[in-house]
């Protein structure tokens, strides 16, 4: 049985603009996605800012009341039994917000601790523990103030754990972490999931889905737009290759020529120190290297490669088509 | 039950840490009732018997509790969102209400220092006799009257889950509280269609037994009443905050944007 069931779920607010005149727009968030995350499953949510991530979050975790549809946690419906769910899900998010400020992190987590009702004898052990998990041993008598950005976001993921929840959700909680901590926050979340915990996760960071999620929807402008492992996803939009080619100078003249080449089926242009890239998808078989050097007429070139399509390729081109699937 | 008690006790134990910890918060509230007991007594000074001066006197530390409730209390859930934890607060399994009681309950304690420091100051500063009679019966009233004032806070506090404006009712009903509770006018002197509203309010009562406590009468009548009136607020107060916070969550006000 699916741990995380949503079905043709819905969401719009209202947005009052205007102080006299209250004129009130609706604006549809989540526009009746379904899918499902199994027992024991990485799922990752990836779209762009404003797709309705965090919208979709809040209505598992029994924050926002639906507008329509159906979404059921560990069996128990998010509307009718949200006592319930509460109770078994765990919730964090990104950013430094979301903790006391005025009390030490050790404070923090007894009021959670006590709020999810985890039983006395088990708090001190329970809070140890994960003081360790997030390395914040021997700072926990610190007020929350005083803590950086890294220490904040890992006392929010102690926080989110102390009940011990069967499904996790996490809303970029990599934001504002340095590399090394995201690297290990990374091999955090991979060891809950390795003991059963099942998860659900919305990042920015392609690397960080790649390497992590089992499964992965990327929704844009409230709907899905598309769904599959990291491999398929990476297959699935344009299969084939990518060629980059770093160009010293306007690479922008050719880009017209390049993507009316045979066999090139998307291209742009990124910024990358001083050179531009000509990223170029290219479908599979294709050889157009010469070609697009050649359509560069005399603008200095510097480094050539073929590489094969990473997550951010396959996403990028589908948030930029943004057809359904 | 040993655990709701827990949690009451948890949570206001931490709030009364947060709540002591500013600097800015600690001088404002050892120092404005100060101020305050100060004007009062030198207005009742100047034309009053001695009993108006004990009443009066007996009126501004109430007061004191009320004004350290008031505002904080309809703040407290403004305060709670722009921090980011209203949503966790929500998002856990216990009873709402239950987490905005003990934040009340703390600003009420604050309040009872107001309380002790105001009669303090008028026994020292302005020789006020304040015999308290049996001290452990005035101490139960102020301790009545302290319940009172929180829970009256507890009502302004959960209408702000709902709507990010509540924060100024406090603000609004502070003054319109001071008058009507007779705190420092008897409610004799209000208009009579002013005295339900008297009645319905735990303030009312607490400075009644306090003030009995004080002149050497009996205030069991009046701390009953007081206590009856701050379980009503509690009932009506976990109700509304059921209510409000399913409103909160279809209206999507739980955040800040
Ligand atoms: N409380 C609210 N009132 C009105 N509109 C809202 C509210 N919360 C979100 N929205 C709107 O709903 C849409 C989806 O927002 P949501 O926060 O779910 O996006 P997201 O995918 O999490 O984006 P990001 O990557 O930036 O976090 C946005 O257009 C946003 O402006
Ligand atoms: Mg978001």
């Amino acid at each position: 049985m699916a741990v995380i069931e949503v079905d043709d779920l819905t969401r719009s607010y209202r947005a009052a603009s205007g102080i006299w005149r209250r004129s009130s727009k609706v604006i549809e968030a989540v526009k009746g996605i379904s899918f499902e995350v199994e027992r024991g499953e990485l799922f990752g949510l990836l779209g762009p800012n404003g797709a309705g991530k965090t919208t979709t979050i809040k209505m598992l975790i029994t924050l926002l009341l639906p507008t329509g549809g159906h979404a059921r946690v560990l069996g128990q419906d998010v509307v009718k039994d949200a006592r319930e769910v509460r109770r078994r899900v765990g919730y964090v998010f990104g950013g430094d917000r979301g903790l006391y400020e005025r009390l030490s992190g050790l404070d923090n987590l007894k009021y959670f601790a006590e709020l999810y009702g985890v039983p006395r004898r088990d708090q001190g052990p329970r809070i140890g523990e994960l003081l360790e998990l997030v390395k914040l041993d021997g700072r926990e008598r610190e007020r929350v103030e005083g803590y950086s950005r890294g220490m904040r976001q890992r006392l929010h993921i102690a926080r989110g754990l102390l009940h011990k929840p069967e499904v996790l959700f996490l809303d970029e909680p990599s934001i504002g972490i340095d590399p090394v901590g995201a690297r290990e926050l990374r091999q955090t979340v991979a060891s809950l999931v390795e003991g059963g915990t099942t998860v659900l996760l919305t990042t920015h960071y392609m690397f960080e889905a790649d390497e992590l999620c089992d499964r992965i929807a990327v929704i844009a402008g409230g709907e899905i737009v598309a769904r599959g492992t990291p491999a398929e996803l990476k297959r699935g939009v344009s299969g084939g290759s990518v060629l980059e080619v770093e160009v010293f100078g306007s690479a922008e003249d050719s880009m017209a020529t390049v993507r009316s080449l045979p066999g090139v089926t998307s291209v742009v242009v990124e910024d990358r120190g001083q050179a531009q890239v000509l990223v170029v998808r290219v479908d599979t078989g294709a050889e157009v290297t010469q070609a697009v050097l050649a359509t560069l007429g005399g603008v200095p070139v510097g480094r050539v490669a073929t590489r094969e399509p990473t997550l951010e390729d396959a996403y990028v081109e589908l948030v930029e088509t943004g057809v359904p699937a | 039950m040993t655990a709701v008690l827990r949690l009451l006790l948890v949570g206001w134990w931490l709030q009364l840490k947060m709540r002591s910890r500013s600097a800015f918060d600690g001088i404002l509230a050892i120092v404005y009732p100060l101020f305050f007991a100060t004007s009062v007594l030198l207005m009742y000074r100047q034309g009053g018997s001695e009993s108006a001066l004990i009443g009066a006197a007996v009126g501004a530390s109430v007061l004191g509790v009320w004004s350290a409730v008031a505002t904080t209390a309809s703040t407290s859930l403004q305060q709670e969102r722009r921090l980011g934890t209203l949503e966790l607060l929500v998002a856990a399994p216990t009873r709402f209400a239950l987490l905005v009681v003990p934040m009340t309950l703390a600003m009420g304690t604050i309040g009872l220092y107001s309380l002790v420091a105001t009669l303090l100051w008028g026994r020292f500063a302005f020789g006020i006799p304040i015999s308290l009679g049996h001290p452990l019966v005035f101490a139960l009233a102020s301790v009545a009257t302290a319940v009172g004032v929180s829970l009256m806070g507890f009502l302004l506090a959960v209408s702000a889950v709902r709507y990010r404006g509540a924060w100024a009712l406090g603000t609004a009903f502070e003054l319109p509280v001071w008058l009507v509770c007779g705190f420092l006018v008897p409610i004799a002197a209000l208009p009579g269609w002013v005295r339900p509203i008297s009645w319905v309010l735990p303030p009312t009562w607490g400075v009644a037994a306090i003030r009995h406590a004080a002149f050497g009468g009996s205030p069991w009548g009046d701390i009953a009443l007081c206590l009856l009136l701050s379980v009503l607020y509690a009932v009506v107060g976990t109700w509304l905050s059921g209510r409000l916070v399913t409103s909160a969550r279809t209206h999507a006000t739980l955040a800040l944007t």
